[in-house]
Parts: structure tokens; sequence; C-alpha cells
């Protein structure tokens, strides 16, 4: 009989990505790295649902990965384009120095 | 302790720590180098679980299309080292480092009072991951949102091309009228 590895390690894991990534995005200035930040989020997501899937198994978790990774890919070919507009627009991407919209 | 828990915890420790590098270095080369190595390392991690389609998308995806933009984007702005990282410390800053402290303390507190979480690994258990098994399901039960993928994917590498143009169409549009 072989165990897998507790469910519960993955979920901690996961829970701390997310907790580092989060304080990335609020904590820095630059916005490539901010980016950076939202896919460490969205990855230790991804952890949580391929644990979860394998240990009841069911496949449908996987897929939704697969779309998340998708999904990721289009927020980063758009996101990257808006980086470069603004900065050929502004000079910057340090998102303090940002503020058109700001009230 | 059982060999794949090793191969876990190595893992894990080496995806925390390049997490912790892509946060907090000053250069967004490093940062990005740190996390290619942290996808990598979920790519094994996925392995663990069984998952061998969604560990190869990992690499191909992440680390490679991803990143690869991440990094060309980086050095057409030509960004130096931003000079004030840890220099500054506001309340801002502190305010986020307590949250996420908090958050992860809650996580630990929640998932080690829940009792621990194991099944046995059989033939069935391991089949979960296979490619035929993800296709399967990709092509019937989830068949609209995978058609649909496609079209927000579509979206996305139109709307990049209008952002990527060096005027907007309104910007021209505005300038032929003031020629007239």
């Amino acid at each position: 009989m072989i165990e897998a590895i507790p469910l519960e390690y993955y979920l901690i894991l996961s829970g701390t990505i997310f907790a580092i990534g989060s304080v990335g995005v609020l904590t820095r200035r630059n916005a490539i790295i901010i980016f950076m930040c939202i896919e460490l989020m969205l990855n230790a997501v991804n952890i949580s649902l391929v644990a979860f899937s394998s240990f009841m198994g069911d496949a449908s978790g996987q897929i939704f990965v697969f779309f998340v990774m998708a999904v990721a890919a289009a927020e980063a070919a758009i996101g990257l384009a808006i980086v470069l507009a603004l900065f050929r627009n502004k000079r910057t991407i340090y998102v303090d120095e940002i503020n058109l919209l700001k009230w | 302790m059982a060999l794949t828990t090793i191969f876990f915890l190595i893992l894990s420790i080496v995806a925390i720590g390049t997490a912790f590098g892509t946060v907090a270095s000053k250069h967004p080369v490093v940062s990005a180098m740190n996390l290619v190595l942290h996808f990598m390392m979920l790519a094994g991690l996925y392995l663990t679980l069984n998952a061998q389609f969604i560990a190869v998308l990992q690499i191909l995806v992440y680390a490679g299309a991803i990143m690869v933009l991440v990094v060309f984007v980086i050095l057409l702005l030509n960004l130096g080292k931003e000079d004030d990282v840890d220099t500054r410390f506001n309340a801002r800053k502190g305010v986020a480092m307590t949250f996420g402290a908090a958050f992860v303390v809650q996580i630990l507190v929640l998932f080690t009072s829940a009792g621990s979480f194991t099944h046995e690994i059989t033939a069935e258990s391991v089949s979960t991951g296979y490619v035929k098994n993800l296709g399967y399901k990709l092509f019937t039960e989830y068949l609209f949102p995978f058609e649909f993928i496609a079209l927000l994917l579509l979206v996305a590498v139109v709307g990049a091309m209008v952002l990527g143009k060096k005027k907007l169409f309104l910007e021209r549009d505005l300038q032929e009228k003031s020629l007239k």
C-alpha cells in the first residue's frame, strides 16, 4: 500500500505562495513585477485545484487549470501591451507615478 | 519518510524561496529568472500529484511562452535597478506584510487543525491526469468553454495588437480631421 502525500501539505504551500504574491502586488512599484506577482497568485490557485482534483479522483480540477492557463496567457499578452503603451506615453512604469485617473 | 515526501519538501522549499526572490529582488530580470525557476518547481509538484499533462503545460505555457514575453518587454523597456526597494518602508508596506502574514497563519491553523487527508495510490487514482482522460472530458463535458477560450485568445491577440500600435486609431482620425 502506497500512501500519497497528504492534501493539506499542498494547500498550505498554495496559501503561502498566494500570500507572497499578494504582498508583492501590494508593496512593489514596478508594473512588470506586479504582473509577475499576479502570475504567482494564479499559480498558487492552480496548485490547490490540481491537488483537489488528484485527491478526489476527478479530472475536472485539471480542466479548470487548463482554462486558467489559457486566461493567464491572454492576460499576459494584454497586460504587457498595456505596460508598453504606458511606457510610450508616460516614460515610466512605476505605478505610483501614474496618476492620470487619480481623483 | 517516503521518497515522494522528500521530493515534495525539496520542491516546495525551492518554490517558496524563488517566490520570495521574485517579490523581493531589485532587478526585474532577476525577478523573471526566479519566476521561471518557480514555474519549473511547480511542474515537479504537479508530477507528484500524477498530473503529467498539466506539468508539461506548465513548462510550455508559463516557463516557455509567458516568461519569454515578460523578458522581451523588460528588454524593450531597458529597465535598470529599482533604486529604492528596501530603503522605503512606509505604513502601506507594513500593512501589506501584516495582512500577508495573517493570511499564512490562518491557513496554517486551519489546515493543521483539520486533520490529515491522504489517499491510497492505486492504478485508478494515477490515471486521473492522463491525457486521454482529460481530452475526453475536455471535448464532451467542457466543450463549450473550450471553444469559448479560443474566442478569448483571439480577442486578446487583436487587443494586444491594437494596444501595441504607435498611435491608436482614434488619435489618427483626429489628426486627419484637424488637417482638413
